[in-house]
């Protein structure tokens, strides 16, 4: 029987694979090439060194951006609470970077250049230090640019430094990537271009056709002409697809087929880190159901089912314990259906499963326009900002609805004569929250083509395209964190965020301020309890990401609320979570979707600490001691400040 | 007076492009910085200049041919090149608009205009558009433009602009399109273009009011979604006077033209 400890030897004794393997670190292997679980730690320093190379990709060449030559990066591992060191040596001729995520580290060793420090310039090597205070599964990347897409990703696993509460016999890592052969500027670019380049699932005549013999010529095109007026698109589900990525598991595309070993009856911990630049997956194994133990890297009440929709940068924990002596497929499903990744758990090492057919691709319905509950019709309603040609002025006639009623001032609404009008729980769960029609007092214009005005918790539900699967799903509302939430403060202030968009110019903000508009971060003082209230005004999931603090997301788990560090808000979403604003500095606030964030999508959170900005040091190192190489950053800072380090382990 | 104020705005549009991004830099304070204690004020200001361009103030360009196609009739062909290429920002670019019409046979230009367009966003899918045009042939001729182009509900892809010459005729063009999608890849597109005149212009052999219709049908296949052959067929119609001038000259008024096309775009 396989075990951990055994492993280190075992991959050192075929570290000489051949081929593309060889290119992969030891974590990453295939059962084939000697991964049979993941070594144990791995010390405390550790050398980084990001720099282009060559890459094979389902049997392609393509050139990479990454650590140590190898996509994905090396696993790093270590204990909670110890002193780490981590020397990154910039070889590019770009600047980079690289972000610890979710963990809470300093502010200055966040790693965002421009909000943490100025970046890591070429030839020069950054030393980050710190101590965290926690465990679990996190990853880190580049936060410079678009190098996260070209490969520059890396999971990152601290033990614990107590006992685990999570009892496994093996353990493997399943970094989930995208990755594509047209380089990152070029796709957004396309983007620009042509919001819809990459999607080869709209609706067509034949679609049209099938509609209208199902529900009936009327009713097919006045569900086309309301989707038409707004200028959308019911299947806008991701912008960039499989008709330019490549799905990765662990480097591995489906063809490549990783695969992992078991021994039957084992419990076999899987650690799921999406690390895709644009991509959210279905993970599930066909047969076998999971048992969710970790979200965001922080333990949660195990929770069994048999599909989780993972957001971009989220993490999950799974424990599986396949019975039998057979392969089981690992599939990640991209959420618009356009492909996926296939690996391989089975009794012996080369094993490969059936890789299951793709789904049929979902179509949004009005509920994710933040107008409706479950059916559809109710353009009417759709609030248009900016150029108010479209569904105002006409004065066209929906389901009885008057649209020059439902204008602006929102007078004309009343919710008995709805379609929805006795669908208890679509209007009982609008009821739940607090305000019932949505306030907008942001800033529109060309960059925020729309404006939820009716949006709903959605915690409770499964994520786009999982409504209907015949079998247990996932939703936010299930998790529970195992500890008790250490702060229950109610929160004394609310920040209330939107997120907006104009997918047709390719335009992604909060608030309708794209970053590069930005004049002020959000402020927090330190101490303060704050509640971040997120509405999405998009068609679109957005993976929102907090640096530098872990939020507890409002799921209804009283004092096991999970805290999290990256939360998907679904189209015509509104969800909560509160902040404990302990951890003082310029923290990045942002869509996880590389190219929203890159287009605007990104804000900072500024936790203020209390007696002014000059005692805001965490740490006030040399820099000089960081910094090594071409060119050293400034001297002139203020050597005199408090030396005192706040990362300690008292959270 | 007109003129001056249309040249002016186009003036403060070009302006406006190649100052946006130094203006968000020189704002006030920065909009956090409790890195500068840390790290030096140079370098963080440098970087932080950096993170905010890079997210949302970004440039980029769009070069299309969106209609390069021989058109052929009984009794002659055109070539035709209707390209677009723009640069710039969310809110404001430049965009340059040409057609030209050639004649393989004679070996000759029948028309040639380009077109230099301050473009600035208003709504959420529609830009004004500002500049000047300029004819090569028939004869070399400037113009002020002013129009809108967008996306109206229902899709249609729309492009409207009003033209004043130099001799101060006042002429339009109204384009549409709309998409049909047979399969991901098997669009068909109809589109119609008009053209209207305030006045005669005889030595355009133009007439006043609806001048000219076109409408046509194209069946383009996107190998990629940049690169698309087509075929397709249109009809063209003139009006009134301009009919007259076509007919007097030994032509047809109205006639079906066959297409064979390349839509690309990069």
């Amino acid at each position: 029987m396989y075990n951990r400890r055994s492993f280190l030897g075992t991959a050192l004794g075929t570290g000489a694979a051949l081929g593309a393997t060889s290119l992969l670190p030891a974590w990453a292997r295939s059962a084939t090439h000697g991964n049979l679980g993941l070594p144990t730690l791995s010390g405390t320093e550790f050398n980084l060194d990001v720099g282009e190379f060559p890459v094979r990709i389902g049997g392609r060449a393509g050139h990479a951006v990454g650590v140590n030559g190898t996509l994905p990066a090396p696993l790093i591992r270590f204990r909670e609470g110890a002193e780490v060191t981590l020397n990154v040596t910039n070889r590019l001729k770009a600047d980079t970077s690289i972000h610890w995520h979710g963990l809470l580290v300093p502010f200055h060793m966040d790693g965002v250049p421009g909000v943490a420090f100025p970046g890591i310039a070429p030839g020069e090597t950054f030393s980050y230090k710190f101590a965290v205070p926690q465990s679990g599964t996190y990853w880190y990347h580049s936060h410079s640019g678009l190098q996260e897409q070209q490969g520059h990703y890396g999971p990152l696993i601290i033990d614990p430094a107590e006992a685990d509460p999570v009892a496994y016999d093996r353990e493997y890592v399943l970094v989930l990537s995208d990755w594509s052969f047209e380089h990152p500027h070029r796709i957004f670019e396309k983007l620009k271009a042509s919001a819809e380049t990459y999607n080869y699932n709209q609706r067509t005549v034949g679609d049209f056709l099938e509609d209208a013999g199902r529900d009936g010529f009327g009713d097919a095109l006045s569900e086309r002409a309301m989707w038409g007026a707004m200028r959308m698109s019911p299947r806008d589900l991701a912008d960039v697809t499989g008709a330019t990525y490549t799905y990765l598991i662990n480097g591995h595309s489906t063809l490549d087929n990783w695969n992992g070993v078991f021994n039957p009856g084992e419990r076999v911990r899987l650690r799921i880190i999406n690390a895709s630049a644009m991509s959210i997956f279905n993970v599930r194994m066909p047969g076998l159901p999971m048992s969710v133990v970790a979200a965001d890297g922080l333990n949660v009440q195990p929770v069994e089912t048999d599909e989780v929709q993972i957001g971009v940068a989220e993490t999950y924990d799974v424990v599986i314990t396949p019975p039998d002596e057979r392969a089981y497929a690992f599939v990640a499903e991209s959420i618009d259906r356009s492909g996926q990744a296939v690996a391989t758990f089975g009794p012996r090492p080369g094993m490969r499963a059936e890789a299951p057919a793709l789904r049929p691709v979902p179509t949004l319905t009005m509920k994710d326009m933040a107008m409706d509950h479950g059916d559809h019709g109710m353009a009417g309603m759709a609030y248009e900002s900016g150029d108010k040609d479209g569904m105002s002025h006409d004065g066209h006639k929906m389901d009885g609805h008057d649209m020059e009623s439902m204008d602006h001032d929102m007078s004309g609404m009343s919710h008995d004569d709805h379609r929805t009008a006795g669908k208890g729980d679509g209007m009982a769960t609008m009821a739940a929250t607090d305000d019932g029609m949505q306030l907008h007092d942001h800033p529109d214009g060309p960059g925020v083509a729309n404006t939820a005005m009716m949006p709903v918790s959605r915690l409770d539900e499964p994520g786009i395209g999982l409504d209907d699967v015949d079998h247990r799903v996932l939703t936010y509302a299930d998790l529970r964190s195992l500890e008790p939430n250490k702060d229950t403060r109610p929160p004394e202030r609310e920040v209330q965020i939107h997120l907006t968009s104009n997918m047709h110019r390719y335009m992604w903000s909060f608030n309708g301020v794209k970053f590069s508009e930005v004049t002020e971060s959000i402020r927090l003082d330190e101490g303060e309890r704050v509640r971040f209230k997120l509405v999405n005004d998009t068609m679109m999931p957005h993976p929102i990401h907090l640096h530098g603090m872990f939020f507890e997301l409002e799921n209804g788990a009283g004092g096991h609320r999970p805290r999290k560090h990256t939360v998907i808000v679904k189209p015509g979403e509104k969800l909560a979570f509160d902040v404990s604003s302990e951890h003082i500095g310029d923290w990045a606030f942002h869509c996880h979707l590389l190219y929203h964030m890159h287009a605007g999508m990104m804000n900072v959170v500024s936790v203020i600490p209390k007696g002014g900005e000059m005692e805001a040091m965490p740490a006030s190192h040399d820099p000089a001691s960081h910094y090594e190489g071409a060119e050293e950053p400034a001297h002139d800072m203020d050597h005199s400040m408090d030396h005192q380090d706040n990362h300690g382990g008292h959270h | 007076m007109r003129q001056d104020m249309m040249i002016r705005s186009v003036l403060i549009g070009a302006a406006g492009l190649a100052v946006i991004p130094a203006a968000i830099a020189e704002e006030g304070d920065a909009p956090w910085s409790q890195a500068d204690a840390i790290w030096g004020e140079e370098a963080m200001a440098r970087s932080r200049d950096a993170v905010l361009h890079n997210h949302g103030a970004l440039r980029t360009t769009y070069l299309q041919a969106e209609r390069f196609e021989l058109q052929s009739t009984d009794d002659e062909e055109v070539l035709l090149l209707d390209g677009n290429a723009w640069i710039g920002g969310d809110i404001n670019k430049l965009w340059i608009k040409s057609e030209l019409e050639y004649l393989p046979d004679e070996g000759e230009f029948e028309e040639a205009e380009v077109q230099a367009l301050w473009s600035r966003a208003i709504s959420p899918y529609f830009d004004f558009q500002a500049g000047i045009r300029y004819d090569f042939e028939p004869e070399g001729r400037p113009h002020l433009v002013a129009g809108f182009q967008g996306l109206a509900p229902y899709l249609f892809e729309t492009d409207t602009a009003a033209f004043l010459s130099e001799d101060g005729d006042l002429t339009a063009r109204v384009e549409a399109e709309y998409e049909l999608l047979l399969s991901q890849r098997l669009i068909l597109q109809p589109r119609v273009e008009a053209s209207f005149s305030a006045q005669d212009i005889p030595e355009l052999e133009t007439g006043s009011g609806l001048t000219s219709l076109d409408a046509g049908l194209r069946l383009r296949y996107e190998v990629k979604r940049e690169f698309a052959p087509y075929i397709g067929v249109e009809w063209q119609q003139s009006f009134g006077e301009t009919a007259d001038y076509i007919e007097a000259a030994g032509g047809e008024s109205g006639e079906a033209v066959f297409l064979v096309g390349l839509r690309a775009w990069y």
